[in-house]
């Protein structure tokens, strides 16, 4: 196992390869920076250990499942998946180039660790629940991972999979919620204000906890412990983390970068 | 007071059709104030922003939630608006498919649904974003009328044509960055009604949205070998103009139809099943995605890729007229 620092290490390795690829790959209308970038610490923390999933149990049906609904992430979970073994450096770096498998938004692939082709908001979530149901049904073991933004969480169906976690008492799901509190038009709170978002699960009988998205140590806390129903963590992040230009901008959802802010971008994340 | 004059027209082929779509929309909205537009987070992506500043009151997002988005839309239009519900055409006609059948079909709401970034231009996104099937889906449909603009003046005439039109209706923008002009002056456009862009004698090629274009190109490559190439703009999918279709088929060794999505069910089909009804039938091939997935990539990739690039579609064209 890993330890803190090692883990840390990692996420920064991981921010100076998302950079790169988002900016050097053939796509030059942007790339998903914000919702990559909240989720760093997230992925970095699941992939080292919170979650029971290596290169060895990648097809064993009692490997723990990760399920990103929030398909944009791809900057934090392609490099994640990198970090853990699944995508090698070669594949990495075909991002967003022409004929890649590896291009915005994540296609299902179990050989990557890929769960799920997300995208569309809110059909990862629902895909989830119906994974844990039929895990629960075979008396597994294992625990699914479902992560969600907080402006995700204005999709129906998200609530319509809540109600059957509920009613069917789905002990081996856990939630994330990646609060960086901006979708893409604007912050959450001036669209669809979704607060109190712990009150609305605590509604439906799930455990929830809040934690600092970005505190690795305290991720690996939360994310290991299991709870005898449903559990939510509820991240607070910054979007674009480690971007200071773009951290906590609308605008940095989906952006493309000057020559001049890649490399101060470098820069930071690099000193980060 | 939207003018088309030429000065214009090279003004608007600068914007995106989706910011074109937002910008004469905002125009239009200051003299119809039943006029009513939605979105589901893509309040810039839609070229909205500023009719959200201008027109508060005549303004709503529905958040990351499409399918309450067409359903809010319905019964804001039950009330009087005339609204525009926009967002990703992948969204608006393949995930509300129900939402839009009962209410824009089946009680006829007055919604336009406005579907941004439809076909391939959205490259890397993907399948989940790419807009492949929302004109099949939208012409099964009853009531639902279908338009496919070819370029920026074409989207500032179909907006007006929407905005005078009582009805439900998908108006479906395809092509990305900068869109060629195929329409460099001033035309009449009537919704159901198809424009001959160029006449013809040997082939006859029917597009709409990004593929009129492409046919054009075609043509003027096809016209160096001695073929005589008709091209007509079919920019309403539903209804579809049988009498233009019956007034230039006749004679024609080769009809190719042509579109940025799924062959199945939309104009390609559309066209097929008019002419089936004819007794004899010409020979004909529909272009577009044929039944499949495509592979991510650039845009210019994806239509190499799916056989709609000027060589692909003229390479495919020799193989018929042989």
């Amino acid at each position: 196992m890993k330890s803190i620092k090692e883990i840390e290490n990692s996420v920064k390795e991981m921010r100076l390869k998302a950079l790169d690829i988002a900016y050097h790959c053939q796509n030059k209308l942007g790339a998903h920076y914000g919702s990559g970038f909240s989720m760093m610490e997230i992925f970095a923390a699941l992939y080292s250990g919170a979650a029971n999933i290596t290169l060895e149990n990648k097809k064993d049906p009692n490997r723990d499942r990760i399920i990103p609904s929030k398909g944009h992430c791809v900057l934090g979970y392609y490099t994640a998946l990198n970090m853990a073994g699944f995508i090698s450096d070669e594949l990495l770096y075909t991002f967003d180039t022409n004929n890649t498998s590896l291009h915005g938004h994540p296609t299902r692939n179990l050989d990557r660790g890929i769960e799920f082709s997300a995208g569309s908001l809110g059909l990862g979530a629902s895909f989830a629940v119906g994974v844990a149901y039929s895990c629960k049904l075979a008396g597994l073991s294992n625990r699914i991972f479902m992560i969600v933004g907080d402006g995700e969480l204005q999709e129906g169906i998200i609530w319509e999979a809540m109600t059957i976690a509920s009613s069917r008492h789905l002990s081996n799901l856990t939630i994330i919620v990646d609060r960086n509190r901006i979708q893409f038009d604007d912050f959450v709170e001036n669209i669809n204000d979704m607060e109190s978002i712990e009150d609305k699960f605590k509604s439906f009988g799930f455990a929830t906890d809040v934690v600092d998205g970005h505190n690795v140590e305290a991720l690996m806390t939360i994310l290991s412990k299991r709870y005898d129903r449903t559990n939510v963590v509820i991240a607070d992040t910054v979007k674009a983390k480690g971007i200071s230009f773009l951290e906590n901008k609308p605008e940095s959802h989906y952006y493309a970068m000057k020559e001049s802010e890649y490399l101060q971008a470098l820069e930071e994340i690099k000193k980060g | 007071m939207i003018v088309f004059d030429p000065k214009n027209i090279k003004r608007w082929m600068m914007l995106s059709t989706r910011n074109a779509f937002g910008t004469f929309l905002t125009e239009l909205a200051a003299e119809h104030p039943e006029v009513f537009a939605m979105t589901a987070d893509f309040t810039k992506s839609t070229g909205l922003a500023k009719f959200k500043e201008q027109f508060p009151n005549q303004f709503l997002t529905a958040g990351i939630a499409e399918q309450n988005m067409i359903a809010l839309a319905s019964g804001l239009a039950s009330e009087g608006h005339n609204v525009f519900a926009c967002s990703f055409a992948s969204f608006v006609a393949t995930r509300c498919y129900e939402q839009v059948k009962i209410n824009l079909g089946y009680m006829q709401h007055n919604v336009k649904l406005v579907g941004i970034a439809s076909g391939l231009g959205v490259s890397f996104q993907g399948n989940t974003h790419y807009g492949l099937d929302d004109v099949s889906l939208m012409r099964t449909i009853p009531g639902m009328t279908i338009i496919v603009p070819s370029d920026c003046t074409e989207v500032a005439k179909a907006t007006i044509a929407l905005v005078n039109y009582n009805g439900p209706a998908y108006l479906r923008l395809v092509g990305e960055g900068f869109i060629p002009i195929v329409n460099p002056e001033d035309y009449e456009f009537t919704i159901g009604k198809g424009i001959v862009k160029r006449e013809g004698t040997d082939v006859l090629m029917i597009a709409n949205g990004t593929m009129v274009n492409q046919s054009l190109k075609v043509a003027e490559e096809l016209e160096k070998e001695g073929v005589s190439v008709a091209v007509v703009n079919m920019h309403t999918v539903k209804p579809l103009d049988t009498d233009l279709i019956d007034e230039l088929v006749p004679g024609k060794r080769l009809v190719v139809t042509l579109e940025e999505g799924q062959v199945n069910g939309a104009l390609g089909s559309a066209v097929a099943e008019h002419l089936v009804t004819k007794g004899s039938m010409p020979k004909m091939i529909r272009l577009g995605i044929q039944d499949t997935f495509p592979h991510a990539g650039s845009y210019a990739f994806l239509l190499e890729q799916c056989g709609l690039s000027v060589g692909k579609i003229v390479e495919k064209i020799h193989e018929e007229i042989k």
